[in-house]
C-alpha cells in the first residue's frame, strides 16, 4: 500500500467531511464543537498548573515584608509600609499603607507614582465595588481619593481587591502593634516557601486531575462518533462505485481526522475566548488574568497529537463491528453477546494496583504516582466497560408498560451500546466526584482544624494600641451599630526580677463582667484582686501570685508592683479565643495609676448577628480609629488554604465538565431526533399525541443514565473507600455528597431532555412528511 | 363545486403555501364512504399537501375541509389527533413503521395509542396481518422484512382502528410492480368489505386503475375527471 | 398473431381433429375472439398445400371436420423458425392522438381537454382490466397486464405531452 494511496484516500474523506450540503456542514459542526469542547477543556488543564505557579510568582513578587525581617535604618532608597488589610463581607481586600522616605523608594509591582496622604490607587475590581451602591459601606472605610489604578503586575487576580494609601509619619507606627516594616525592594526571595507536598495532598491532586480528564476522553470518543450511520451508508455508496473495504476505512479515518482537526482549532478558540471570559469571572474568590493561562507547549503539543489520533482510532475501532457492503451496511448481524469477565478485569485491576498502597499516606509515606494515576483510571474506564453490559442485561428484562415505555424499552433493547455511550461520560463523572467527594470529606478532619473559639460569647476582637484611651475607644465601638456587648480586657506581663526576669506572670484587667469571662469568679467588687492557679499553659509562674511578692514591668519605664495580702483564689475559666489563662486578675480599682499605663488592651465584641452588615459597622469603627487595625472575625473552622484550593479546583472543574458532556448529550439526541423525523412525522400523523413521545424520549434517556447512576454510585464508594484506606482515614460514606452528585448527573439528563423537547416538537410538525 | 350528496369528506377551494411556494391553489375534493378516489398530477403538483390536509394533518390557509359534517379547520390539534387516531388510518411511501418495535407491534400502535390494552391490540393486530398475509412476520423488526411485506404491514397498521377514510401516499412507490399490485389489491380489497374510503395519491396510472375514479392535480388546482367527461 | 403457425404449433404435442384444434385454440388465446371453423379449414388446408401437416385419417361420417391432422418434419422446423424469429416492435409512428393534439392547437382548441378526456377514457379501460384481472386466473392475469403496461404507455406519453403543450403549441404555429 502506497502513501501517495493514503493519502489519496484520507484527503478524500476530509472532502466528505464537509461536502454533503448543509446535512453534512451541520454533521461536521457538530463533531467539531464536541471535539472542541473537549480540547479546551484539555488546554485549560494544561494551564492550570502554569496558571497557578503564575499566580505565586506575582505574589511573591509584591511581598514586602517578613516577621522576621532584618531593619534598616531610614534611607534615600526605603520605602514604610504597614498592613491595612481588611475584609468585607466574605471578601479580602489587600490594603497598604505607604509612604516614600526617600526619591529612591521602590514602587511596588504595578503602581506607577506612590500615593500622596490622603490618596490611593486601587485595583479595578475595588474601583468597581467603591463606584457600586453595595460597595458604600467599605467607601467610608477607605476615605481616600482615588488617583490610580494599580496594573495587572501588582495584582494576583482580575477580581482581587487591593489598594495602596499614602500615609504619613508612619514610620512611628512600626514601633506599635502594626503589622508593617521599613523595606528597600519589593519581592522577597524567602518567601518562595516551598513546603513539600503532602503526599495526601498530592494524592488528591493527582485524583482530581484523573477524575476531570476521563470524563473528557469518554465524551470526544463519543463526538467523534456523530452521525455514524449517515456516514456508513455514505461509504457503503462508495463500495458501489468500486472502492475497497480498506479504502472505505481509510476514508473514514479521514472524515474522523478533518472533524477532529477542525475541532482542535474550534477548541483553541473557545479556549481563547474562555480565556478572556476567564478575567471576569472569580470562583471561591480565586481570579486569574487571561495571560496567566497560558498552556505548557509541550502538553498542548500532546493534545493537540493525541486528539486526532484518538480520534481515529474510535472511527476504526467502530467500524470494526459493521460490515460496508456495497448494497448497504450490515452489523454484524447478531452482536456478539457482551462478555463480563473483562470488563470486570478493568476495575480489579485498578483496585489491584491501589490496595498495595494502603496506609501509606500517613507519617511521610509516600505513593507511586504512577500506580494511583493508573489505578484511578483502570477503575473509571471500568465504569465505561461494565455500563453497556449491564444496560443491555437489564434492558433485555424490562417488561411491558405504556405504549412510551414500550417505544423506548425496544430502542433500548436494540441499541443498547448507544444509549450505553450516551451516559458513559457522566457515569464516570459521577462515579470520580463521589470517590473525590468522600477523600476530602475524610481527609477534611485532618486539614480543617475545628478552631478553639466560642462564637456563641464573641465574634470578634480588636486589639487597642497602647496609648490609646480605651475608655473612650469601647464607647466608639458600643456606639457602633449592630454590637452588642464589648468586654474590655487589658494585660500587662510582670516579672519576678528587676532586669531579667526568670519567670513572668500574666496581669489581666477589667471590670468585674469582663473577668467572668476569663475566671470564674464567686464575687466580684471594683478594688477586688484574683490569682487564677492550675491553669493549663501558666502553672508554673502560680508562685508569683503568693501575697507579698513583688514584681516588675519589662521596658524602658519601670514600675513595680506588690501582690495584694487580700489576693483571692478564682478558677480558671477559657476566655472567647479558646485560651486558659492563669496568673493575676484586677478589676481597675485595685490597678495603680502608673501600670495602667503599661497594658494593652483587647476588646472582645458580641455582635448582632441579625442585624445585616454588622461586621462592617465594626469594621469601619476600627479602621477610623486606626487605619492599621484588623479585626479579627472567628469562625468556628478553620480550613488548609491549599486544600480549600484543591477543593475550588474540583468544583470548578466538575461544573465545566457536567456542563461538557450535557452538551454533548444534547447533540447527540439531536442527531438522533433528526436521522428519525419522516419516523416522528407519521407517528403525529396517524395520531400519536407529542405527550406520548416526548416522554417515550425522556425514558429513553433516564434508564440507561438510572443504570450508569448507579454504576457510578458503586464504583464511586468502592474507589473512595480505597483512597480514604490510602490516607489512613476511617471509612465514612458521605451519603450526602452521593446523593448530590449522583441527583446533578440525573438533573442534567432532565435539562438535556426538556432542552431537546422543543426541537422535538418541532420536528414533530407534519412538514416532515413533505417528501425532499 | 356543488358538494355530491353522502360525501363522507369533502374540500372547497383549498389554498396552501410554503413559503414562496403555492402548493394548492383553490383545490377540491370529495369521497363516499367505501369509495377509492386517486388522487393524480405530476410531481410538485400538490398531491400530498392535498393528502396532509384532507386528513388534518396539515392546516390549509384557506379553504374548508368537511368530515361526516365536521369543519376540519376550525378542530384544535388535539381534536385532529384524535379524529386521525379513531377514524383515519395512513400508508405512506417508506420510513413510516417504528424500526425498533416488531411487526405485531407496529401494528397494534395505533390501538394502542387509542388506549386497548396490550394484549388485546396485538391480537386485532395479528387478525389483520394474516388477511394481509404477512402474519408470518409478526415477530420480526421492519429491518428484516422485505419492502412489499413492510408496506403490507403498513397496510395492516392503517387499516387495524377500523377506519372510515384510508389515506395511503404513494404506497408502492417504492415497491416493484408485483409487490405493489398486489398491496394494492389487498388495500383496496379489504377497504370495500368494510366500507372504507381510500384516498390514494400516486402518479402510477396502474396503481391508479385500483380506484374507482380519480382526480388530478396540476399547479394546485384539482379536476375531477368523472364530472368533466 | 400468426394463426397457422399457431395451429401448427398445437398439432406438435400429437394429431388432432379439426374441431379439436378449435377447441384447444379457444381455450388457451381465444378470450375475446373464438375461431371460426371456416378459418380452421382454410389455414388447414393452406398448410398441407406447403406440405407443413398431413391427413392422419378420416373418421366416418365424412363432413370436414372429422379429418385428423398431424404435423410433419418440415412443419415442425416451421414452427421452430417462428418462434426463434422475434416479433418487430410496433414502432406507433403514426398516431390518432398526435394528429388530434395538433390539429388542435392549430385549430386554437383546447388540446389539454382532448389529453384528459383521452386520459380518463384510458384508466376508465385500465379499471375494467384491472377488475378482470382480479376476478381472473393466472391466465386472465397475464393478458390484462400486457393490456395494462400498453395503456400505461399511452398514459405516460399523455403526461408528457400534457407537460409539453406549450412548447407543442410553439412548434406547430410557427
Amino acid at each position: 500500500m502506497s502513501a501517495a494511496q493514503w493519502g489519496r484516500d484520507l484527503s478524500m474523506g476530509v472532502r466528505f467531511a464537509f461536502a454533503g450540503g448543509r446535512e453534512g456542514w451541520i454533521r461536521a459542526l457538530l463533531t467539531a464543537v464536541g471535539v472542541g469542547l473537549g480540547v479546551a477543556l484539555l488546554l485549560l488543564t494544561t494551564a492550570l498548573p502554569g496558571a497557578l505557579a503564575e499566580r505565586d510568582r506575582r505574589e511573591e513578587a509584591r511581598s514586602d515584608h517578613t516577621f522576621s525581617q532584618q531593619e534598616i535604618p531610614k534611607a534615600a532608597n526605603t520605602l514604610v509600609i504597614l498592613d491595612t488589610d481588611t475584609t468585607f463581607r466574605d471578601q479580602d481586600v489587600r490594603g497598604r499603607m505607604l509612604e516614600a522616605e526617600g526619591p529612591r523608594a521602590p514602587l511596588p509591582p504595578g503602581v506607577a507614582k506612590f500615593p500622596a496622604a490622603g490618596e490611593m490607587v486601587v485595583s479595578p475590581a475595588l474601583k468597581e465595588l467603591l463606584a457600586s451602591d453595595s460597595g458604600k459601606l467599605l467607601r467610608e472605610r477607605l476615605p481616600y481619593r482615588i488617583t490610580g489604578t494599580i496594573g495587572e503586575q501588582g495584582l494576583v487576580g482580575s477580581r482581587e481587591l487591593a489598594f495602596f494609601a499614602g500615609g504619613e509619619g508612619l514610620a512611628k507606627q512600626l514601633e506599635g502593634p502594626a503589622s508593617g516594616a521599613r523595606i528597600n525592594s519589593f519581592g522577597n526571595d524567602d518567601l518562595g516557601s516551598s513546603d513539600p507536598w503532602d503526599p495526601v495532598l498530592l494524592l488528591l491532586v493527582l485524583v482530581v486531575f484523573v477524575v476531570l480528564l476521563m470524563p473528557v476522553a469518554v465524551f470526544i470518543a463519543a463526538a467523534v462518533r456523530f452521525g455514524g450511520e449517515r456516514r456508513d451508508r455514505r461509504l457503503a455508496a462508495l463500495r458501489l462505485v468500486g472502492s475497497d473495504s480498506a479504502m472505505t476505512r481509510r476514508i473514514a479515518a479521514g472524515e474522523a481526522l478533518a472533524g477532529s482537526v477542525l475541532g482542535l482549532v474550534l477548541g483553541t478558540v473557545f479556549f481563547l475566548l474562555g480565556r478572556q471570559l476567564a478575567a471576569s469571572f472569580e470562583v471561591f474568590h480565586v481570579s486569574v488574568f487571561p495571560s496567566y493561562l497560558n498552556p505548557s507547549p509541550l502538553l498542548a503539543a500532546l493534545v493537540a497529537v493525541a486528539v486526532p489520533t484518538a480520534a481515529v482510532l474510535v472511527t476504526l475501532l467502530a467500524l470494526r463491528g459493521v460490515v460496508i457492503e456495497p448494497l448497504g451496511v450490515v452489523r454484524t448481524a447478531k452482536p456478539a453477546r457482551r462478555r463480563l469477565w473483562w470488563r470486570l478485569l478493568l476495575p480489579l485491576g485498578g483496585l489491584a494496583m491501589l490496595v498495595p498502597m494502603v496506609g501509606q499516606g500517613s507519617d511521610e509515606g509516600t505513593f507511586n504516582q504512577y500506580l494511583v494515576v493508573g489505578g484511578v483510571m483502570l477503575l473509571l474506564v471500568g465504569v465505561t466497560a461494565l455500563l453497556p453490559w449491564i444496560v443491555e442485561r437489564v434492558v433485555a428484562r424490562l417488561g411491558s408498560g405504556g405504549i412510551a415505555w414500550q417505544l423506548a424499552v425496544r430502542r433500548l433493547q436494540l441499541t443498547s451500546g448507544a444509549a450505553a455511550r450516551m451516559v458513559n461520560g457522566i457515569a464516570v463523572a459521577v462515579a470520580g466526584a463521589i470517590a473525590l467527594q468522600m477523600l476530602f470529606a475524610g481527609v477534611e478532619g485532618n486539614y480543617t482544624a475545628a478552631s478553639q473559639y466560642d462564637v456563641s460569647r464573641a465574634q470578634m476582637s480588636v486589639d487597642v494600641p497602647e496609648s490609646t484611651d480605651i475608655a473612650s475607644t469601647a464607647r466608639a465601638y458600643r456606639d457602633t451599630e449592630g454590637v452588642r456587648k464589648v468586654t474590655v480586657l487589658s494585660d500587662v506581663h510582670l516579672g519576678d526580677r528587676r532586669v531579667e526576669a526568670d519567670s513572668y506572670v500574666q496581669l489581666t484587667v477589667g471590670d468585674c463582667a469582663a473577668l467572668r469571662e476569663v475566671a470564674t469568679l464567686h464575687s466580684c467588687r471594683d478594688g477586688d484582686v484574683f490569682a487564677v492557679r492550675g491553669s493549663e499553659y501558666e502553672s508554673e509562674s502560680d508562685h508569683l501570685t503568693e501575697p507579698g511578692t513583688t514584681l516588675w514591668t519589662d521596658g524602658d519605664r519601670l514600675v513595680s508592683w506588690s501582690v495584694p495580702k487580700d489576693i483571692r483564689q478564682a478558677q480558671p475559666r477559657e476566655d472567647p479565643t479558646g485560651y486558659e489563662r492563669g496568673g493575676i486578675l484586677l478589676t481597675p480599682g485595685a490597678l495603680p495609676e502608673k501600670l495602667a499605663a503599661a497594658t494593652s488592651a483587647s476588646l472582645f465584641l458580641s455582635v448582632d448577628r441579625s442585624v445585616p452588615d454588622a461586621y462592617e459597622y465594626v469594621r469601619n469603627t476600627a479602621a477610623r480609629l486606626n487605619p492599621t487595625a484588623q479585626p479579627m472575625t472567628w469562625n468556628s473552622t478553620e480550613s488548609n488554604e491549599r486544600y480549600a484550593t484543591i477543593r475550588t479546583g474540583l468544583s470548578v472543574g466538575a461544573a465545566c465538565v457536567l456542563a461538557l458532556i450535557g452538551a454533548s448529550l444534547l447533540v447527540s439526541q439531536l442527531e438522533q431526533l433528526r436521522e428519525r423525523r419522516k419516523l416522528l412525522s407519521s407517528l403525529v400523523a396517524f395520531g400519536t399525541r407529542r405527550r406520548t413521545l416526548s416522554l417515550s424520549v425522556l425514558w429513553q434517556t433516564a434508564i440507561p443514565i438510572g443504570l450508569g447512576l448507579l454504576l457510578a454510585a458503586t464504583v464511586g464508594v468502592a474507589l473512595g473507600a480505597v483512597l480514604l484506606r490510602m490516607t489512613n482515614t476511617a471509612i465514612r460514606v458521605d451519603w450526602p455528597s452521593v446523593l448530590s452528585m449522583t441527583g446533578i448527573g440525573a438533573g442534567v439528563v432532565l435539562v438535556v431532555t426538556l432542552l431537546s423537547l422543543p426541537p422535538l416538537l418541532k420536528m414533530m410538525r407534519p412538514d416532515g412528511l413533505r417528501t425532499e | 363545486m356543488t358538494i355530491p350528496a353522502g360525501s363522507l369528506l369533502t374540500a372547497q377551494d383549498l389554498r396552501k403555501a410554503y413559503g414562496p411556494t403555492t402548493a394548492l391553489d383553490g383545490a377540491e375534493f370529495s369521497i363516499h364512504p367505501g369509495e377509492v378516489v386517486a388522487v393524480m398530477g405530476p410531481s410538485g403538483s400538490g398531491k400530498s399537501t392535498l393528502l396532509h390536509c384532507l386528513a388534518g394533518i396539515v392546516m390549509p390557509d384557506s379553504g374548508s375541509i368537511t368530515y361526516n359534517g365536521r369543519e376540519v379547520t376550525a378542530m384544535s390539534d388535539a381534536e385532529r389527533s384524535a379524529l386521525r387516531r379513531s377514524e383515519f388510518g395512513f400508508v405512506f411511501q417508506f420510513g413510516q413503521l417504528v424500526p425498533e418495535l416488531t411487526c405485531v407491534e407496529n401494528v397494534a400502535l395505533p390501538l394502542r395509542l387509542s388506549g386497548s390494552s396490550r394484549k388485546e391490540a396485538e391480537r386485532t393486530a395479528l387478525a389483520w396481518m394474516e388477511r394481509l398475509e404477512v402474519d408470518e412476520l409478526r415477530k420480526k423488526r421492519p429491518g428484516e422484512v422485505s419492502g412489499g411485506q413492510g408496506q403490507r404491514v403498513a397496510v395492516a397498521r392503517a387499516l387495524v382502528t377500523n377506519p372510515r377514510v384510508v389515506f395511503a401516499d404513494e404506497p408502492t412507490g417504492a415497491l416493484d410492480s408485483f409487490n405493489g399490485e398486489r398491496v394494492m389489491e389487498l388495500l383496496t380489497d379489504a377497504a370495500r368489505s368494510a366500507n372504507t374510503a381510500v384516498v390514494l395519491v400516486t402518479h402510477e396510472a396502474r396503481v391508479a386503475a385500483y380506484s374507482d375514479r380519480e382526480i388530478v392535480v396540476r399547479d394546485g388546482r384539482s379536476r375531477d375527471m368523472e364530472r368533466v367527461v | 398473431m400468426s394463426i397457422g403457425h399457431t395451429l401448427l404449433g398445437l398439432l406438435e404435442s400429437g394429431p388432432r381433429h379439426g374441431y379439436d384444434l378449435k377447441r384447444a385454440f379457444d381455450e388457451k388465446f381465444g378470450h375475446d375472439r373464438p375461431l371460426h371453423y371456416g378459418q380452421v379449414y382454410s389455414t388447414m388446408s393452406r398448410l398441407l398445400k406447403h406440405g407443413l401437416v398431413e391427413v392422419d385419417g378420416i373418421e366416418a361420417g365424412g363432413g370436414p371436420e372429422r379429418k385428423r391432422y398431424a404435423i410433419t418434419e418440415a412443419g415442425i422446423t416451421d414452427v421452430g423458425r417462428w418462434l426463434a424469429t422475434p416479433e418487430k416492435p410496433e414502432p406507433y409512428l403514426q398516431s390518432t392522438l398526435y394528429t388530434k393534439v395538433v390539429l388542435a392547437l392549430l385549430t386554437h382548441r383546447d388540446a389539454g381537454d382532448i389529453l384528459d378526456t383521452q386520459r380518463s377514457e384510458h384508466l376508465r379501460s385500465m379499471r375494467i382490466l384491472t377488475d378482470r384481472k382480479r376476478k381472473g386466473d393466472l391466465a386472465d392475469q397475464l393478458i390484462c397486464d400486457h393490456a395494462l403496461f400498453h395503456l400505461e404507455a399511452d398514459l405516460r406519453w399523455l403526461e408528457l405531452t400534457a407537460a409539453r403543450l406549450d412548447k407543442l403549441r410553439e412548434a406547430v404555429t410557427r
